[in-house]
């Protein structure tokens, strides 16, 4: 039991500072994906709804690529394929260039791609649960079409979309494990490595599991908080 | 109101048709697929070489088998393992409750590569144990380790999903059952199944598909399907081809099923449609 306590700790002899950084980089990895992944959704969402054919049939594509997909492999056509796309576009202008991605960015990139094409599902089914009225009465107050979705659709839109983006937001937690494949220094990643070094296999992705367990109970608490907050003023529906 | 004032009133501007800002976005988006569908096409018409489509295919193939044998196993497995689930969660003993939704709450709370990591690399930490009892050479295999893994994470998702089903039947139909003399297990079979299915079938749909493309994992732990065949062939080609013809499987695999799915919830409504 002392040698777990020894292997968990914060010094040279262990893995807990090493650890530590990687629930780091999970966290920010996740935070740093989330406004891309809803700013995309949002406007798929709108691209969706829209009364114009080719814009839906656009966004239809969007969506059903990136919902069809697996993650893992997602991941590895942006990882790679962004490289030789961009390696090839700046040989045209310097040949001899190579080119690097950051895993960061990739897998941030990745893992918005596949939150927003979700997102974008929650977004539209929020969308259709707001009567025509709303709008309707936006224009018939005087305000402009941005007006009319800034003010009176958004605030709606968000606390309807909220209970599936929270949803969302936990999946995409679960699936930042995947960058440890691209060399990320994730929390699989740290622990993968002290399990190696360690032969102490069990404990170490145990504490991962726990790890990303306690990162949910976290996540649930904030986002019923900002449900809560949401509904301050006791809408009636 | 006088005649001259109703006169004087605008008509509505007429909507206006046609050429929309919306459908220039649409035109210029559709542009962009277009452009970059013909691009993957003509990067795979320029990479196109007999020699590795000869090699590769019946690879792929392989992997394609292995992947569909995987998750079909591992749903068929989860979804026996669903049912003491599903019901320990609305047992009303309060400690087989709590130990359902902890198992629950573990395995769909944490990632799956996790858990497959956990089985597959951690339980070799009891090695001795399980050789003791007979267990090593099932959890040496890392395919076995993947079904046990999946398995165990699908019976967490399905489990909810039958206990959602089950309980969106309502307790009317429960009382009408027993007024006409059914037992429990008669109305459980012929009553309330029939109706849970239908609202369960989208889930399960979706959880399949999840399966399907969670299934790719396990090529990190050296079980060679879909996913592991196409990082073998690029890491001996250095071919992107490899990842985009992967990607092309497993697109036409979630949409057929997807279609499937659609098809056979439009099929078993069909008393339901007005």
């Amino acid at each position: 039991m002392e040698r777990v306590w020894t292997l968990l700790s914060f010094g040279p002899e262990g893995w807990g500072d090493d650890i530590a950084k990687g629930v780091l980089l999970t966290v920010s990895l996740a935070l740093a994906t989330l406004p891309l992944g809803l700013a995309i959704g949002f406007f798929v969402a709108l691209g969706k709804r829209s009364s114009d054919k080719t814009l839906r049939l656009a966004a239809n594509i969007y969506t059903t690529i990136f919902r069809g997909l697996p993650e893992l492999l997602t991941l590895f056509l942006v990882f790679y394929g962004a490289q030789i796309g961009l390696q090839q576009i700046v040989r045209l202008v310097n040949p001899g260039a190579s080119v690097e991605i950051n895993a960061f960015v990739a897998g941030m990139i990745a893992l918005g791609a596949v939150f927003s094409s979700y997102a974008s599902e929650v977004f539209l089914a929020a969308f259709r649960a707001i009567p025509e009225g709303q709008y309707e009465g936006g224009h018939a107050i005087g305000l402009s079409n941005a007006q009319t979705m800034r003010l009176i659709i958004l605030p709606q839109l968000i606390r309807l979309a909220l209970p599936g983006l929270s949803n969302l937001w936990l999946i995409l937690l679960k699936d930042t494990a995947l960058v440890s494949v691209i060399g990320l220094a994730d929390i699989l990643r740290q622990t993968g490595i002290a399990a190696r070094v360690t032969k102490e296999a069990f404990l170490f992705f145990g504490i991962a599991c726990l790890l990303y367990l306690v990162l949910a109970m976290l996540s649930s608490i904030v986002l019923r908080t900002i449900e809560n907050w949401t509904k301050r003023h006791g809408v009636q529906r | 109101m006088s005649a001259e004032a109703q006169a004087s009133v605008e008509r509505p501007p007429v909507v206006k048709k046609g050429w929309t800002r919306a459908r220039t976005i649409g035109v210029v988006l559709l542009t962009i697929w277009a452009a970059l569908g013909l691009a993957v096409l003509g990067f795979m018409i320029n990479a196109w070489d007999p020699d590795i489509f000869t090699r590769y295919a019946p690879r792929y193939l392989s992997g394609l088998w292995i992947t569909v044998q995987l998750v079909v196993v591992s749903v068929f497995l989860g979804a026996l393992l669903s049912v003491p689930i599903a019901l320990g969660r609305s047992s009303k003993n309060k400690l087989i409750g709590a130990l359902a939704y902890a198992y629950v709450y573990f395995f769909r709370g944490t990632p799956l590569l996790a858990q497959t990591f956990l089985v597959y690399y951690g339980l070799g930490s009891f090695r001795p144990e399980l050789q003791a009892v007979g267990l090593w050479t099932f959890f040496r295999e890392a395919w076995y380790c993947a079904v046990f893994a999946f398995t165990l994470n699908t019976a967490a998702y399905q489990a909810e999903i039958l206990r959602g089903a089950i309980e969106s039947v309502g307790k009317g139909q429960w009382e009408a059952a027993a007024a006409m003399g059914l037992s429990r297990f008669q109305t459980a079979r012929k009553i309330i199944l029939p109706q849970a299915l239908i609202v369960a079938l989208r889930p399960y749909g979706n959880e399949i598909i999840l399966m399907i493309k969670g299934s790719a994992i396990v090529a990190i732990i050296t079980v060679y399907d879909l996913m592991g065949e196409t990082r073998r062939a690029y890491a001996r080609t250095f071919d992107f081809q490899t990842y985009i013809w992967a990607a092309i499987i497993y697109l036409g695999l979630v949409e057929i099923l997807r279609n499937a799915v659609d098809w056979i919830e439009r099929r078993i409504t069909k008393h339901l449609k007005r």
